[in-house]
């Protein structure tokens, strides 16, 4: 291959997801002429943002060559929570604090299981995918609680400067965490861990500290997305967040991050999940039957994976 | 007749020129020594035989037909054989399914022939000298020499005509690679052609009819081993002339700085005592499996403890991190699954157990790390292109100094070296030895363990040998003498 090409093909293999939004949008303004007004890009922005945060955490966690299933239920119950403490009459920041602390601590839980207990992250966090859904029954009694506090409301529905309050909270956390991984000790041992854990291990950095760490973001970070989600609908659902955990993990991997660790970033999940959400947005405004939509969005997943391979070969 | 004929091969990978214009040749009954300094292009060239890599431009003849080799699996099926510097192992599988790989042998209902498989194996073993070791055993289990004489196994399981072996003897001690050159002459004479890389050049002259020397990219030259000696081949790799690879001798006699006690780790070590002084260089010989990496590991906190302890400033260690934070530093001797992370940067490998230090309440500043990271990069002469090129497009003795760097960077009070310059080249060798001799005057305790006698000889103030798990000799570096070390390494005089 000469170096011209070459060149090109390195440039591709960096920018691809990129390269692969940017053909969605051209697509998108060709389907629907609402799509490019301001409106529908912040109604895309907030609907992905609860994706959004979550698939951050999953991106850490995947980063150490992990996956966390309890992420949905984790969303479910922290929700619940919330709903329930704030019914109760605490004031609101109290309830902010207290389910976040009840996201840390369920995914710190699945951390040290995981990093204590030795078990595999797919069965450990598939347990809490059915605990976490059962305790969200019991906490709600199978059906949905009515949140009446109405400040609450602006958490999902708010706006600042015209912009969402959603979208500025997954675009604040991704920022933090962009920095984080790219500036810090934590950050850089991530990486370490998922790359190669024993050699990560014998340079002493402390593994099972960084993936208790990693799960209880991840369960936090679903805590963010539940506060959200319970505000947008003013209640706490019992089946919240069902197959949340694959869109995350596909937002993930689309944003280029390697399922085995060590490689990606919050940067391409973000591209992921826009990705995922300018294709649902398609599909709605073109009208297409909810049910043509998964198989189309299965195939768009299929398609931005294999693309993403075959691009990453050239590279080479 | 030429088995292998090479014309004008250029290799470059994106902008990185690795390869300008090699000619080289393989006759059949003729063993071939490829030399050069770390990082001149030899496996690069070796690869492009075996059709790991294709060639920029440039021309590949077998017995005097061009071929274009597409991959592996064709060189394989044009008779190449290669063992790869880095080990190609499944280490969760057992031997006799890696030599088998992707060619299991299989009975006549189509199943998997374990039993001949087994057969076979056990036959290819004995040949290479791990007889002792079941077919059955994971290679996971297997300490590094023996992964390597497995993949020497496998790679004559292969029948070949043409057999590449880079630096197959890097970590093998004397009676192992007495035993390889034995069985290289073997092949030669059954009209295998070989070509071998290494950095020991005391090899060359056993076994060799030609060396062919690359510096930076270019083919420099080649001899008749019977018309050179090793000075001129040296020359002609570093491009100068290199005098005492091993600096003088301080003598030492500081306090005591790490005690181990009757250590014992079930089925590894048993009773094991030793002191490390302040200032002193430490040397432990041995036959393989013997222990010296146990004992390594032992030391770092990595293996459970059955009895004893290991003692650093009044605190017993227990673990890895506890290791580090009293100053004990570890090498281990496996630097592809527990040295390096592979797709990591020069930079981030070598910091990875230096950001604790460098991070100011977390946050990294980047001044600081781009400087350590160039100062080890120019002190260790790593050939890289930028510091943040991943870390395995560099070569194996350029890879190794990442990983002496990442360590020397902590610099600990105890340091524990396993195979420090293993795949480093002479020129280089000299420079790290310099910079160990000094980091002992500094008072440094350093432990050295190297299948490389010559290296134990010319740096330790002392040398304890090693035979089945115990310490079975210690001798002072003035009556230390090969034979009497290998006494030792056999059972000996204890024993
Ligand atoms: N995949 C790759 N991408 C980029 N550069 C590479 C790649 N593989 C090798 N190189 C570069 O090619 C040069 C030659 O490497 P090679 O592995 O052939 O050296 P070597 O002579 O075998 O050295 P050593 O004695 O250390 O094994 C090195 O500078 C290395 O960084
Ligand atoms: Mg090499």
């Amino acid at each position: 291959m000469n170096d011209r090409l070459l060149q090109s093909a390195l440039f591709l293999d960096k920018f691809r997801v990129l390269i692969i939004f940017i053909l969605l949008l051209f697509v998108a303004s060709m389907v629907s002429d609402v799509f490019f007004t301001v409106t529908n890009l912040m109604n895309v922005l907030r609907q992905v943002s609860i994706v959004g945060i979550i698939a951050v955490g999953m991106t850490l966690v995947i980063l150490t060559s992990g996956i966390d299933l309890s992420v949905g239920s984790v969303m479910a119950v922290t929700g619940a929570v919330a709903a329930g403490i704030l019914t109760a009459g605490f004031p609101l920041p109290v309830v902010i604090v207290l389910t976040l602390v009840a996201g840390l601590v369920i995914g710190a839980f699945n951390g040290v299981v995981i990093a204590k207990g030795n078990v595999p992250p797919f069965i450990a966090t598939l347990a809490m995918m059915v605990i976490a859904r059962g305790v969200t029954l019991v906490i709600t009694g199978g059906s949905p609680t009515v949140i009446s506090d109405a400040t609450y409301r602006f958490i999902g529905g708010g706006r600042i400067l015209g912009i969402p309050f959603p979208v500025i909270l997954m675009l604040g956390i991704i920022a933090v965490m962009y920095w984080v991984l790219k500036n810090t000790t934590f950050g850089r041992n991530i990486y370490a861990v998922g790359g190669n854990e024993e050699a990560a291990r014998l340079s002493g950095i402390n593994v099972t500290k960084i993936k208790i760490s990693v799960y209880a973001l991840t369960g936090m970070f679903a805590a963010v997305s539940a506060l959200i989600y319970t505000s947008r609908l003013m209640s706490a659902q019992p089946n919240a967040g069902q197959m949340l955990e694959l869109d995350a993990i596909a937002a993930v991997i689309i944003g280029g991050t390697r399922l085995t660790g060590g490689k990606g970033g919050v940067i391409g999940t973000l591209i992921g999940a826009l990705i995922m959400g300018v294709l649902d947005n398609i599909l709605n405004l073109a009208n297409v039957s909810p049910f043509y939509q998964d198989i189309a969005k299965g195939l768009v997943i299929l398609v931005a994976v294999l693309l993403d391979s075959k691009l990453s070969k050239i590279g080479k | 007749m030429s088995l292998l004929t090479l014309k004008d091969v250029h290799k470059s990978f994106g902008p990185v020129q690795v390869l300008e214009g090699i000619d080289f040749e393989l006759n059949r009954d003729e063993i071939v020594a490829l030399l050069g300094e770390n990082g001149a292009g030899k496996s690069t060239l070796m690869k492009i035989i075996a059709g790991v890599h294709s060639p920029s431009s440039g021309k590949l003849l077998l017995e005097g037909k061009e071929v274009a080799i597409q991959s592996p699996k064709h060189s394989q099926q044009l008779g190449i054989s290669i063992i790869h510097q880095e080990f190609n192992l499944l280490r969760d599988m057992s031997i006799a399914e890696n030599i088998f790989l992707g060619r299991m042998k299989k009975n006549r209902f189509g199943t998997v022939d374990w039993k001949r498989m087994f057969s076979e194996t056990e036959v290819l073993l004995k040949r290479v000298g791990i007889g002792h070791l079941s077919p059955k055993q994971l290679v996971m289990e297997c300490s590094i020499a023996e992964q390597q004489l497995i993949e020497i196994a496998k790679a004559l399981s292969f029948d070949a005509n043409i057999l590449i072996m880079d630096e197959p003897s890097a970590t093998l001690n004397n009676e192992e690679t007495d035993n390889l050159m034995q069985l290289m002459k073997e092949l030669n004479e059954q009209h295998i052609g070989i070509i071998f890389i290494t950095h020991r050049l005391e090899e060359v002259f056993r076994v060799a009819d030609k060396a062919v020397v690359l510096r930076d990219g270019h083919l420099i030259g080649e001899r008749r081993v019977t018309d050179t000696d090793k000075d001129e081949i040296i020359s002609m790799m570093v491009g100068r002339e290199l005098k005492d690879i091993y600096p003088e001798r301080n003598i030492q006699s500081g306090d005591n700085l790490l005690d181990v006690s009757s250590l014992s780790v079930k089925g590894k070590l048993h009773d094991v005592n030793l002191t490390l002084r302040k200032g002193e260089i430490l040397g432990v010989a041995g036959l393989m499996g013997s222990g010296q990496t146990a004992l390594s590991k032992a030391m770092f906190g990595l293996l459970s403890i059955e009895s004893g302890e290991v003692r650093i400033n009044g605190t017993s260690v227990r673990s890895p991190q506890q290791a580090i934070s009293e100053g004990i530093a570890l090498l281990t001797d496996d630097r592809k699954s527990e040295g390096l992370v592979l797709e990591l940067s020069v930079a981030e490998n070598i910091l990875m157990p230096n950001y604790r230090t460098i991070s100011n309440r977390g946050y990294l500043p980047k001044k600081k790390m781009k400087t350590i990271v160039n100062q080890w990069i120019k002190e260790l002469s790593i050939k890289t292109s930028t510091p943040e090129v991943e870390v395995r497009t560099l070569s194996g003795g350029n890879q190794q100094k990442v990983v002496l760097g990442k360590w020397l960077e902590t610099k600990p009070q105890v340091l524990i070296l396993n195979e420090p310059t293993r795949g480093v080249d002479v020129g280089a060798k000299s420079e790290i030895y310099k910079l160990i001799k000094n980091l002992a005057d500094e008072g440094m305790g350093i432990i050295l363990i190297s299948s490389e006698m010559p290296e134990i000889l010319g740096l330790s103030h002392r040398v304890l040998v090693m035979n089945e798990g115990r310490i079975t000799g210690e001798l002072d570096i003035h009556e230390a003498t090969q034979e009497k070390i290998f006494a030792y390494a056999v059972g000996g005089e204890n024993g």
